[in-house]
């Protein structure tokens, strides 16, 4: 008799995560799909003009540019998380890897308003003084992602190479191939579906980043149109926003939240979808 | 021409290396850079003294307050709700179409960005619940934002206990609910608290879900009821808004060093765990 009372509350317990879950696509939703349907879907996701407190809702520029520094991010950001964890996984001795792996691992939990400001008072004034433009930019903002998401990507991609079954290399080893090229020609490629899902979650983290990219992309709101344009993304708009919201311009930043949700659930959803195709 | 093969393996292992060598650098450069500049601010006073004039003098102690608050919180709602979920997981159910349900809700709410649990935080806890700004919004917030470590490291550890354990036990005739609390989880429970431990550590730094649940008043909090600033929201304060420089390093020394010694610490736990199993 407990122990069935005992299975049935582990039961709901159980459902806690799907159920919070559920509980913010439900009240993310509720506050964002009115204001959307009032402006109508076109002129939301297709109009770059934004002025909530005067009924225009166009969130284009916004969608622009967090697409903008997340591709700036990955660019940047995956050669070098793949570099780490090609060196990690497979040059590294052993008793090394244990010391770098989680030093990298470290490298994620330094919060993101130290890594903002850090890019503020260091890397936006060297872009200012030796590129121009004002310095708060597209290029910073992707800088500074490139670094945060370099972790996750490298945790990952270590993982699936370390998968990667020994028999392919010794394989490629006893048919004369270099180490290199073994790593080249056959384990990153048997390796690849695992990379890819890195590299997704990778961009699920870059285009989720608030508050580092308030601090270093300068928060003007236009559809940018160089690498040293100051860029205002989805994130930072409702972050920048909130505080003083109100009516349909607090619910036209749901309406914004709601569509980065999509973009993330879509996202976590391909790398799912990667990881359990092998 | 083609290169000699073991040549360009030299070329690129010494490449890769060398990205390597950089990123770790990146890493100690950011450390070393805000120990340099924010260990100087540190003093008892600084620690033990509440902020004065919006932190312009004075010191974090109703900051650090807060801080511990909030954890407190967010760890007394989600340590139940993931280490049910763990047990159930892991002891009273067979891997279908339910566990991969959980198992999903679990990954897709570890993908879900801050921004976004903040936003659902103030729509249901702030302003449908009517608590306002306040330590509970942010806490039950952030809870939201742990759930998924503690659930992933929970399950870990009670797998990684033996078999059987549990065999013993049950053909003693313990029941399974006593099995799983006298047995199974008393041989989990360091690799339980080293999850606990990671998720602190993953909340210290945390910013964009309690600006927007906890609000950022400095003063020291009396009650679970009211707004509180916790010391990464109260850097970013202070650091973007110019109020005082000296005061953002110390701010930020302390919160590196929380974090460091928190993730060392967890890591030496792990370590020490996993020679012990194997």
């Amino acid at each position: 008799m407990k122990e069935k009372i005992i299975e049935k509350i582990l039961t709901l317990l159980a459902f806690s995560a799907i159920g919070v879950l559920l509980l913010i696509t439900v009240f993310i939703f509720k506050e964002g799909l009115p204001v959307i349907l009032k402006a109508g879907i076109k002129d939301f996701l297709f109009s770059a003009k934004w002025a909530p407190t005067k009924g225009h809702f166009g969130i284009l520029a916004m969608i622009i540019s967090s697409l903008a520094v997340t591709f700036g991010s990955i660019v940047m950001g995956v050669p070098l998380a793949l570099a780490c964890a090609v060196t990690l996984a497979e040059f590294c001795p052993p008793r090394l890897l244990v010391f770098l792996k989680p030093t990298i691992e470290l490298l994620a939990g330094i919060p993101s308003v130290v890594f903002g400001f850090l890019g503020v008072i260091l890397l936006v004034p060297i872009i200012r003084e030796y590129l121009g433009g004002p310095g708060l930019s597209l290029l910073a903002a992707s800088i500074i992602l490139a670094i945060m998401i370099l972790p996750t990507i490298t945790s990952i991609s270590i993982d699936a190479i370390q998968a990667v079954p020994l028999l392919y290399k010794e394989g490629a080893l006893a048919m004369g191939a270099t180490h290199w090229q073994a790593i080249w020609l056959v384990i990153l490629p048997a390796a690849r579906s695992g990379v890819v899902t890195a590299i997704i979650l990778g961009m699920a983290r870059a285009i989720g980043e608030t508050m580092a990219v308030i601090m270093v992309a300068g928060n003007a709101l236009k559809i940018p149109s160089s690498l040293l344009d100051p860029v205002r993304t989805l994130t930072s708009t409702i972050a920048l926003e909130m505080g003083y919201s109100a009516g349909d311009h607090r619910t036209a930043l749901f309406a914004a939240g709601m569509i980065l949700f999509i973009f993330i659930m879509a996202l976590t959803i391909l790398a799912n979808l990667l990881m359990r195709k092998k | 021409m083609r290169l000699n093969p073991i040549l360009s393996q030299k070329i690129i292992k010494t490449l890769l290396w060398i990205l390597t060598g950089s990123t770790i650098g990146i890493l100690f450069f950011i450390i070393i850079y805000i120990f340099i500049k924010g260990l100087p601010q540190l003093s008892w006073t600084f620690l033990s003294t509440n902020p004065v004039d919006m932190g312009r003098s004075g010191g974090i102690l109703a900051t650090i307050v807060s801080t511990v608050y909030l954890i407190g919180i967010a760890l007394f709602f989600a340590t139940p709700l993931g280490l049910g979920t763990a047990i159930y997981l892991t002891e009273y159910t067979r891997e279908g179409l339910i566990t991969k349900i959980i198992r999903f809700g679990t990954e897709s709410l570890a993908g879900i960005p801050s921004i976004i649990l903040g936003l659902f935080g103030f729509a249901i806890f702030v302003i449908a619940f009517g608590w306002g700004w306040s330590l509970l919004s942010g806490g039950l917030t952030l809870s939201a934002m742990l759930l998924p470590t503690i659930i992933r490291t929970s399950e870990e550890s009670i797998l990684s206990v033996p078999q059987e354990y549990r065999e013993v036990a049950f053909s003693l005739g313990v029941g399974k609910w006593k099995t799983i609390t006298r047995v199974v989880l008393p041989a989990a429970l360091p690799g339980i608290v080293t999850g606990i431990v990671l998720s602190i550590a993953r909340s210290v730094g945390e910013t964009a879900v309690i600006i927007f649940t906890a609000g950022s008043s400095l003063r020291f909090p009396s009650s679970i009821f009211e707004s509180g600033r916790t010391l990464a929201v109260h850097f970013y304060i202070l650091a973007r808004e110019g109020i005082s420089m000296p005061m953002a390093y110390g701010t930020a020394a302390i919160l590196v060093l929380l974090i460091l010694i928190i993730n060392i610490s967890a890591y030496m736990t792990m370590r020490f765990l996993m020679k012990r199993y194997s």
